[in-house]
């Protein structure tokens, strides 16, 4: 690609909003407003989904539903919850999956691993918006919410029960439970490395971070948006 | 029943045939079951339709609806010409050796003595020989081209297998296996018994099905027995109750008969009931007929009926016709002659055959009363249902009064099984709303009918004027103070006529059996047969002790069972000619040198010796007959006869359209299809289903989720013919009417081939009409024609040809 | 055989009219502590050779629990209604079957319901506490209050016997009468039969009852006949008597060899082990990973080059051996 096409086709990983402003210390937009409502719906939802899930997993956590109002409540309430995380989900699907996209850094960045989990940073090559791990929460919790609403429909008795043998059902309840200890897991995953790496959390509760934070995590991205700023070029390693 | 349901369980075979005793008679089929499982009982069901008593069946042989004469005689073909016949019980017990008349003969389809213009016989040539003793003559060699054997060996003998098969469609095979399962019962250590109802009773000649089959059982020695017998599975809980109790327009209590026009006196009426024996010793009970009759009037009448009024013998009604049988009295509705019908129970417009006549009729009376717990069609036949039941309202006039009565759950009394056991029974709830005993209403408007016929007299006020009406609460009598008055009771001392001083009977004590009935006004009983049922020990009807010795399935002290608590009537006949039973296994009675005992009541006087009475004491002959002299109106033999519409002509008899001497109106043969008619090709049937009782439980919900919509049952063939889907709606009609209902296509019925045409059938369940909770159906009755039986006029329900076509269902308003 | 075999040869006890938590052999979501002497194990016989189809059954059932079904239609079969729903327990499946050894016609009615399964999958699969109990007796009954209408019951079922009503969202199905059979009376349906299609005792009983009838079925030519107490689930606790015992399914699809199915084992054995072991795993992992390697911070030069960034100053360039990672 020519530095002069920059200036016309912004990369995949910057989305409206994304922007550089300088200070002490350099401040960088990730996350409007609607992105961040949007993402804690999301996340909101799955924490319930998981707690009224996880509730009817196993006995022993089947005291959860007392946090619903009892059982026909979490019985009641989980699918619509359900509901509520896979439109919103949608909707950060939508924002989001551009920069998702796998791009050729990733490769590499996985590759190094042991690197990334040792927080040794300087070792792993500039980095879009997001990184592989971060794609691969994206993907991962994509892929396993439309398992979840697939199976989680055919599992609604109250609405669906004509739709499915009950052959299809037993299908649809293994694989449902499968794909929800999945997205847990990968949503464990995701709440680590938003505590592990440390101001990030304020993407998501700000919509900031620091110019520093890009710089270090995000550093291709943090390039991209300083060329697209209004009269900067962006200065490529080439200079 | 001659025997009862308790019986069946003493049987070796049981044949349905003429009914569906699994679905009308699900609680009576127990013993069916009970014969099976105990003594590995074969039973074998003959219907039109492989029905839900085929499916526990052994064995199930197909039969045309109409055609089961040719079927019987076919059997007792079968049984003659394979000596299946048990000689020791045919020669001594039934007329086998009585020689019949010179002058009766039976050719062609008809008897002797047929009069085309008056659709009737003369029968004067049906009759025996009476030799100069003033007796039968009998030929116990049964050598006599003329005795009753050798005619009946002629009569049957056109009845081959290939002929049944071409009549009734049964395959020659499924028959002769039939035959042959039947055939073993000849031996006196096995029984068969006979379990039929409307499948036999609703033809044009409904009484000669069932006296095929009681000839059969006849012959094969199963009459009077353990596990034998006729048994007629009643319809009503309370049927058999009825018929005793003569709510016919020819009866009076037990069997009398209402007098004719051709008996304006008692002198006359007499003359002609108490039969002289027609054999030496024998007993003819029948003799006894003053006595009851006598008592009959006694209670009736009380001190208005003495010996110098003929026991107001002038106070009955005289019949102009043979009888006022539903049909004819629709009839006259229909020609405006009836002004006031009240329906008590009844609800004759979906009940009875051609609604669309049946609704002309109502709608010309002035008034209609109707006594019923529920609503009933026949109390709505003026509101427009739309296409199930289009009327104009404005046109009628009729005035329609409903009176609400309780109904047999909410009242206390005695219903008569078909086994003729009275079983008492105790209200299961109190009556809803303004609903009142039928006792009450008829109570009251006797007593009003009273006080008008007192005030203003009357063309003939007596027999109301006088009705004896002793009841403690004239405006209520109670079921206990009718139950006594049915038993009967002393009214007079009554001393030995040997030792005056020794009383027999004393005043105002209850009678302890029809025995005591006396001809000289000293006793009363309402219906001699039920007497013994509420005697000086109190209510026989409601014993419950359910003790059997023997495990003969008798249950002498549960209830009462008429006559004279006889639980199998003619019992007498299940020993040989010296009183010793022919199953040893299965006593019923025996002869212990001076007096009949056993597990029964002994149908017999308990000392009258073996050899010197015969076992049918009612009968003049005291034997049972094979052939019956002129007590049909259609024949001492039975003749098949097709129904009134039917696909073929009939086969023996191509000039004889349905039997020449059933009861049709001369308005209706323009109603009936012709022969073959190709408008109307396929041969119609109507039944109940276990779910519904007629037309009152589509009122119940419970009754209408098990069967909510009407429908009709075709064959795989026909519904293919047709395109007609399963579930699919259906237009069934006749030449009288229609009705819309779904397909149940099934393999349980199939098309047979008569006389080499292919023969489907369309069965009509009949629970369905325009008032309930279940979805609103039509009556059958809108298909069947107004024709009944020649003895009892019971309509022809069970054979009428139809039209069938796919249909989008019916049209609503 | 009459008069009718006595109420059941099972206690009744007036003080303690209904199976209490002592009688509890299984419950579901729960550890329970079985009953040290069960009591004696109870059956429904249904002998599907004697049944006339006449719904005698299912209108007891729909009178003694006190169920209103709906008035539906007619679907072209004398079935009704056409499948269990949570107001009808029971009832009568019609087929109509050509045997292929006689050619003969056979209307087999089989009364549908419960099988009380010594190993309910019903209760295997409830999530809820005590929402299905197994009596010692054998008898499975579902206790509304705990139910929570998930339906789980009904994919755990090998018979497709519960259904979930839309009116209290609790499930439904036979009860096998426990309340009458708990004073010693038996079911409704059994009362009901005219024909002792239906029988109830205990399970030895009804076990030689069969015997009795499979011997007189074989009598009849029926070669096949015979017991269903299928082995898969344990055995029931309501059986049939069959006359083709060798195929059940030829009675409106009575599982050959019901068994609770492989997809519902899996899915309430290992997927719950495994699946809490995963998460819990991924939960410490995350929790050690910290613990050993500290938070991943951003320095004070990584803001000092952001800076540098933002302003135009080319921040120090990486080492080359990084770059082909790199957009170009
Ligand atoms: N559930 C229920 N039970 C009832 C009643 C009810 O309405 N519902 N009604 C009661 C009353 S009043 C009565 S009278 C009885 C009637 O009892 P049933 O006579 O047993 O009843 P139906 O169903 O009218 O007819 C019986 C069978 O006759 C067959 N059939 C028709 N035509 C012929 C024929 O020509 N020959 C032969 N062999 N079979 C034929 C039919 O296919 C049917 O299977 O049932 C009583 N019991
Ligand atoms: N096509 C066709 N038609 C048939 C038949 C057939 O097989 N095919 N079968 C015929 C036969 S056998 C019969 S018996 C008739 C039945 O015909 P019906 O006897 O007219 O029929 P049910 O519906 O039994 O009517 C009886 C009425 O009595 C009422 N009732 C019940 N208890 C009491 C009581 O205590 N007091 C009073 N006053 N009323 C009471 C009920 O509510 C009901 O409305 O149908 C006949 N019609
Ligand atoms: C309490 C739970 C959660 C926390 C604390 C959390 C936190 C965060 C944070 C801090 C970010 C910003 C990361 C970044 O910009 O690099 C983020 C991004 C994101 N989160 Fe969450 N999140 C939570 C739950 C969820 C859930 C349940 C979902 C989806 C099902 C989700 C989906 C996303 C997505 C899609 C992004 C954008 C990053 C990407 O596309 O890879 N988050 N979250
Ligand atoms: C996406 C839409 C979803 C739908 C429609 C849905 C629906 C359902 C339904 C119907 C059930 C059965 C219980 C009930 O009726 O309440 C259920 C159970 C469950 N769901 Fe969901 N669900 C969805 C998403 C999720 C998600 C995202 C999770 C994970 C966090 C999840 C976890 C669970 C778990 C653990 C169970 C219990 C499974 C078991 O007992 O084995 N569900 N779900
Ligand atoms: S009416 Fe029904 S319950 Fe009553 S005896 Fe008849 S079949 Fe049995
Ligand atoms: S619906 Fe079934 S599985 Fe769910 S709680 Fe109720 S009984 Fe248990
Ligand atoms: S048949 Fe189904 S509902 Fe009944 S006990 Fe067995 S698994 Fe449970
Ligand atoms: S046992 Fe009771 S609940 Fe079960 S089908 Fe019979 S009557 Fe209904
Ligand atoms: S009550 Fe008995 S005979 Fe009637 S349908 Fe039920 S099981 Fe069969
Ligand atoms: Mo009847």
């Amino acid at each position: 690609m020519s530095a002069d096409n920059l200036k016309t086709h912004t990369p995949d990983d910057v989305e409206p909003g994304d922007a550089v402003r300088p200070g002490h210390p350099v401040q960088v937009s990730r996350y409007t407003v609607a992105a961040r409502i949007n993402h804690w719906i999301t996340a909101l939802s799955l924490i319930a989904l998981a707690l009224s899930g996880m509730a009817l997993f196993t006995p022993s956590l089947f005291f959860l539903t007392g946090l619903f109002g009892g059982g026909q409540w979490t019985r009641a309430l989980h699918p619509w919850i359900g509901v509520v995380l896979f439109f919103s989900f949608a909707g950060l699907f939508l924002r989001f999956w551009k920069a998702n996209l796998p791009a050729r850094e990733d490769g590499t960045w996985l590759a190094r691993i042991s690197d990334v989990l040792r927080g040794r940073e300087e070792r792993l090559p500039e980095i879009g918006k997001y990184n592989a791990g971060q794609k691969f929460v994206f993907w991962g919790m994509s892929g396993l919410i439309i398992v979840l609403i697939a199976s989680g429909i055919a599992m609604w008795d109250q609405y669906f029960y004509a739709f499915t043998t009950i052959e299809q059902k037993r299908v649809a309840v293994l694989v449902h439970a499968v794909a929800a200890v999945c997205i847990i897991c990968v949503w464990i995953i995701h709440v680590y490395a938003a505590i592990w790496v440390k101001g990030t959390i304020g993407a998501m509760t700000r919509g900031k971070v620091t110019g520093g934070w890009a710089w270090r995590h995000h550093r291709k991205w943090l390039r991209e948006l300083v060329g697209t700023r209004p009269g900067k070029r962006p200065p490529t390693p080439a200079e | 029943m001659t025997n009862a349901w308790t019986d069946i369980k003493n049987t070796d075979l049981v044949v349905i045939m003429g009914g569906n005793a699994a679905e009308a008679h699900p609680c009576g089929f127990k013993w069916v079951t009970e014969a099976k499982a105990t003594r590995g009982a074969k039973l074998i069901v003959v219907d039109p339709r492989y029905n839900r008593s085929a499916a526990v069946a052994d064995f199930y042989a197909p039969i045309r609806q109409g055609s089961d004469i040719a079927f019987l005689m076919g059997l007792i073909n079968y049984c003659i010409s394979h000596d299946k016949v048990q000689w020791d019980y045919v020669k001594p017990f039934t007329n086998a050796s009585f020689v019949v008349r010179e002058g009766y003969a039976y050719q062609d389809g008809l008897f002797t003595g047929y009069d085309e213009s008056k659709r009737d016989y003369n029968r004067d040539s049906w009759e025996y020989e009476i030799g100069p003793d003033g007796y039968a003559v009998v030929d116990e060699t049964l050598q006599n081209p003329r005795c009753v054997w050798n005619l009946l060996k002629q009569h049957v003998a056109i009845y081959t297998p290939e002929m049944v098969e071409r009549i009734c469609g049964t395959p020659k095979d499924a028959f002769l296996k039939v035959a042959e399962m039947v055939g073993e019962c000849s031996t006196p250590t096995k029984t068969m018994t006979s379990m039929y109802a409307l499948g036999w009773t609703q033809h044009s000649k409904g009484a000669q099905n069932i006296r095929g089959m009681a000839m059969l059982q006849l012959i094969l020695g199963n009459i009077g027995v353990r596990g034998g017998g006729m048994n007629a599975l009643r319809g009503h809980s309370n049927i058999q109750g009825l018929t005793d109790l003569g709510l016919m327009s020819n009866l009076i209590p037990g069997y009398l008969n209402i007098p004719t026009q051709k008996e304006p006196d008692f002198t006359t009426y007499m003359s002609t009931r108490a039969f002289k024996p027609l054999r030496p010793n024998q007993t003819s009970y029948w003799q006894n007929y003053r006595k009851f009759f006598v008592s009959f009037m006694k209670s009736m009448y009380g001190p208005a009926a003495t010996k110098e009024n003929d026991w107001a013998y002038s106070y009955l009604p005289k019949l102009d016709v043979a009888s006022y049988d539903v049909l004819r009295v629709f009839d006259m509705m229909k020609h405006g002659k009836v002004n006031l019908y009240f329906c008590q129970g009844f609800n004759p417009l979906q009940a009875f055959p051609d609604k669309g006549k049946l609704a002309a009729g109502l709608a010309k009376l002035k008034m209609l009363v109707i006594m019923d717990p529920l609503q009933t069609e026949t109390a709505r036949f003026w509101e427009d249902h739309g296409t199930f039941n289009k009327v104009n309202p404005a046109d009628i006039k009729t005035e329609v009064i409903q009176l609400p009565t309780t109904c047999f759950a909410e009242d206390e009394g005695s219903l008569v099984n078909s086994g003729r056991w009275l079983q008492w029974h105790w209200p299961g709830g109190s009556p809803p709303g303004e609903a009142k005993t039928d006792i009450w209403i008829m109570a009251q408007i006797h007593l009003r009918l009273k006080e008008l016929y007192k005030k203003e007299g009357g063309a003939f006020p007596d027999p109301i004027v006088n009705l004896n009406w002793s009841y403690k609460d004239p405006g209520e009598p109670t079921p206990e103070e009718l139950a006594r008055e049915m038993n009967g009771s002393v009214l007079v001392d009554v001393f030995d006529p040997a030792d005056p001083t020794k009383k027999v009977l004393e005043a105002g004590k209850q009678l302890s059996g029809f025995g005591q009935m006396r001809d000289d006004g000293t006793t009363a009983g309402g219906c001699w047969i039920f007497s013994g049922c509420w005697t000086e020990a109190g209510n026989m009807m409601a014993r419950r002790d359910n003790s059997d010795p023997g495990d003969a399935g008798m249950f002498l002290k549960w209830s009462f069972a008429w006559p004279a608590n006889r639980r199998i009537l003619y019992n007498r006949a299940s020993c040989d000619l010296d009183g010793k039973p022919w199953d040893p296994s299965r006593k019923l009675i025996e002869w212990d040198g001076a007096k009949w005992t056993g597990y029964d009541v002994p149908d017999i006087p308990p000392t009258a010796k073996p050899r010197d009475v015969g076992p049918f004491i009612m009968n003049p002959e005291g034997t049972s007959r094979l052939w019956v002299r002129k007590m049909m109106r259609d024949g001492p033999f039975p003749v098949h006869y097709e129904p009134f519409e039917s696909p073929v002509a009939n086969v023996i008899a191509p000039k004889v359209r349905g039997n020449p001497v059933a009861r049709v109106f001369p308005d209706d043969w323009k109603t009936f299809a012709d022969i073959g008619d190709p408008n109307f090709p396929y041969a119609g049937t109507s039944y109940r289903l276990t779910e519904h009782f007629h037309y009152w439980t589509k009122n119940n919900h419970v009754n209408s989720v098990l069967q909510p919509e009407q429908f009709v049952e075709i064959s795989e063939e026909l519904a293919k013919d047709k395109g007609i889907a399963l579930g699919g709606w259906v237009r069934v009609w006749s030449k009288r009417g229609e009705l819309y209902a779904k397909a149940v296509v099934t393999k349980r019925i199939k098309p047979m081939t008569i006389d080499g045409k292919i023969v489907h059938i369309v069965g009509v369940p009949i629970h369905w009409g325009f008032v309930g909770a279940a979805r609103k159906g039509f009556t059958a009755n809108t298909l069947t024609p107004f024709v009944g039986d020649a003895n009892i006029e019971t309509p022809e329900f069970k054979a009428f040809m139809v039209n069938i076509e796919p249909s989008t269902g019916p049209v609503v308003a | 055989m009459f008069p009718p075999i006595p109420n059941p040869t099972v206690a009744s006890d007036a003080a303690t009219p209904r199976f209490g938590e002592k009688d509890i052999l299984r419950r579901s979501a729960s550890e329970v502590t079985p009953p040290a002497q069960r009591l004696t194990e109870v059956a429904k016989l249904i002998d599907v050779s004697k049944c006339i189809g006449c719904k005698a059954c299912q209108a007891a059932c729909l009178e003694w629990n006190n169920l209103t079904e709906e008035i539906g239609f007619n679907h072209g079969v004398y079935t009704n209604p056409m499948d269990l729903t949570p107001d009808s327990f029971t009832l009568m499946r019609f087929t109509e079957w050509v045997n292929p050894e006689t050619e003969n016609l056979e209307w087999l009615i089989r009364k549908d319901g419960c099988m009380h399964c010594e190993d309910p999958g019903c209760l295997k699969a409830c999530p809820a506490p005590g929402a299905i109990v197994q009596y010692s007796n054998g008898i499975v009954d579902f206790q509304h209050d705990n139910c929570i209408g998930c339906g789980y019951c009904i994919k755990g079922c090998p018979f497709n016997i519960p259904r979930i009503s839309k009116v209290d969202h609790t499930a439904y199905k036979c009860t096998l009468c426990s309340d009458r059979v708990a004073v010693g009376q038996g079911p409704a349906c059994q009362k009901a039969c005219p024909t002792q299609a239906i029988v109830f005792g205990t399970k030895d009983e009804m076990k030689d009852w069969a015997e009795l009838r499979i011997t007189d079925l074989k009598s009849r030519g029926f070669a096949n006949a015979g017991l269903y107490d299928p082995p898969g689930v344990g055995g029931t606790h309501v059986m049939y008597v069959l006359h083709h015992a060798d195929t059940p399914s030829i009675y409106a699809g009575l599982p050959d060899n019901p068994r609770i199915s492989p997809l519902v084992d899996a899915w309430k054995g290992m997927t719950k082990y495994v699946g809490l072991a995963v998460m819990g795993f991924a939960a410490a992992a995350g929790f050690l990973h910290y613990v050993v390697a500290g938070p991943n911070k951003v320095s004070e030069e990584d803001e000092e080059n952001a800076e540098r960034l933002a302003d135009g100053t080319p921040p120090p360039v990486p080492p080359a051996s990084l770059q082909e990672g790199r957009t170009p």
